[in-house]
């Protein structure tokens, strides 16, 4: 087998095209996520157990099963109860669920790691619970945790081919109707993964930067 | 009415293959984490740099995208492989990729005073790893490596779109025959989830059981 430049310039308009969607599934993915994991986190540590209990176990599924089966679940099994949503809506929601399972840990060790003298601060200047979560701790406590946020965002990143089999036209789709079309595997395979390859990269140097802005706090 | 017997052994038929897939590419996985991980420690820097290579390229593509690899391209190359075989080398590969850094993180998170020991003890480098550091690193790894295992369990969902009959392929055909999407998916949903519970199960028990001997020492 032969790889084919010529071939590769043709079919690099289609690649691009679906490189775009896979970019906005992640954006967007990424903001329902860092939503999720911080309602998860705040919900999980509710004083009350019918609410804490439901929700842990939630999280806990969710994390434990395969988010191609949640994909799946979402798009063909939510509209028997009247339910239909687009297809990029329903990737997005799976992503943004998926992840934000995960998202909510990064969330609980930030919030673990506000020391207790500030919560007995906030008690003492009389501040309502409210106050102390907006005011005091999530500022203290989402800084370090911003490398690991975006960690698990290039993780999603790379899970987004998952949506092509609900009928999302991302990369991968992209990628797979093109060498159905013209019989040929190679380039369109080996360019998805030269593409997530780069675009992984060079969010890792971002990764980087990011640990050295916000990964170290002064106390 | 459906009846639903000869449709739940079509799925438990698939439950088996994902158990298998799971074994297997932890198996590999395992393997390919120490090789890269103590390779990226190594003196010479061809294998240090082979091994940054290989975890820095497996973590930097998708899953997805290396099974549709292995299975379409590879055999553009001559080396035609089984879905199985696809699966288990494209998980465990990836996921051994992954595993390499804890075991790096693990075998450099040991103290210095154990190499010092070490080197007052007149122990070879060989002895020095297989009888004092890997024996405390390996603990310290298995929490890591238990969630690197169910993402594994995970990620085996994905072989069903290079038509492995796994659990979801099968769910798909149940689907498909019967037309009802939410006792398939349910079912799978619910049995990925004990899986994950037996994979953390087993992993706790385990790690009791390597922790006895060192009392202690473990931090």
């Amino acid at each position: 087998m032969e790889w084919d430049w010529d071939f590769v310039w043709k079919i690099m308009p289609t690649l691009i095209e679906g490189v775009k969607i896979t970019i906005i599934a992640t954006l967007l993915g990424s903001v329902l996520s860092t939503v999720v994991g911080l309602a998860i986190a705040l919900l999980r540590r509710s004083p009350t157990r019918l609410i804490s209990m439901p929700v842990s176990f939630a999280a806990e599924f969710i994390r434990g099963t395969p988010l191609l089966v949640q994909l799946y679940f979402i798009f063909y099994v939510l509209p028997d109860f009247g339910i239909l949503l687009p297809p990029l809506v329903a990737g997005v929601i799976g992503l943004g669920l998926h992840y934000g399972t995960y998202t909510a840990e990064v969330y609980r060790a930030g919030i673990d790691n506000v020391p207790r003298g500030q919560w007995e601060a906030a008690k003492a200047c009389n501040l309502t619970g409210g106050q102390t979560w907006t005011h005091v701790i999530l500022p203290q406590a989402i800084p370090p945790m911003i490398p690991a946020l975006a960690n698990y965002f290039i993780a999603m990143f790379k899970e987004t081919p998952l949506l092509s089999v609900i009928t999302v036209l991302e990369l991968m789709n992209q990628a797979k109707s093109v060498a159905n079309s013209y019989y040929r595997y190679v380039e369109p395979m080996t360019l998805v993964g030269a593409f997530f390859l780069t675009i992984s990269l060079l969010s890792v140097f971002g990764l980087r930067w990011l640990e050295k802005r916000y990964g170290r706090i002064e106390r | 009415m459906i009846d639903w017997s000869g449709y739940l052994g079509l799925i438990l038929k698939g439950a088996l293959v994902t158990v298998e897939l799971t074994l297997m590419g932890c198996a590999l996985a395992l393997v390919m984490a120490f090789i890269a991980g103590l390779g990226r420690l190594s003196r010479h820097f061809a294998l240090r740099a082979l091994a940054t290579a290989y975890i820095e390229f497996f973590r930097g593509t998708s899953i997805f995208v290396q099974l549709f690899w292995a299975y379409f391209v590879l055999p553009l190359f001559g080396f035609t492989l089984t879905p199985l075989q696809a699966g288990v080398l494209a998980l465990g590969l990836n996921v051994g990729a992954y595993g390499a850094e804890v075991v790096r993180g693990a075998v450099l998170s040991i103290g210095k005073a154990q190499y010092e020991a070490c080197v007052a003890l007149n122990l070879t480098r060989y002895q020095r790893m297989r009888h004092i550091i890997l024996p405390q690193a390996f603990l310290i790894m298995l929490p890591t490596f238990c969630n690197n295992a169910i993402e594994l369990l995970k990620a085996t969902a994905v072989v069903s779109l290079i038509s492995l009959s796994d659990m979801t392929f099968e769910a798909q055909v149940v689907r498909a025959q019967t037309g009802s999407t939410l006792v398939p998916f349910g079912t799978i949903l619910i049995l990925y989830f004990l899986m994950a519970l037996a994979i953390s199960r087993f992993v706790r028990t385990l790690e009791k059981r390597l922790a006895r001997g060192l009392d202690g020492v473990r931090v």
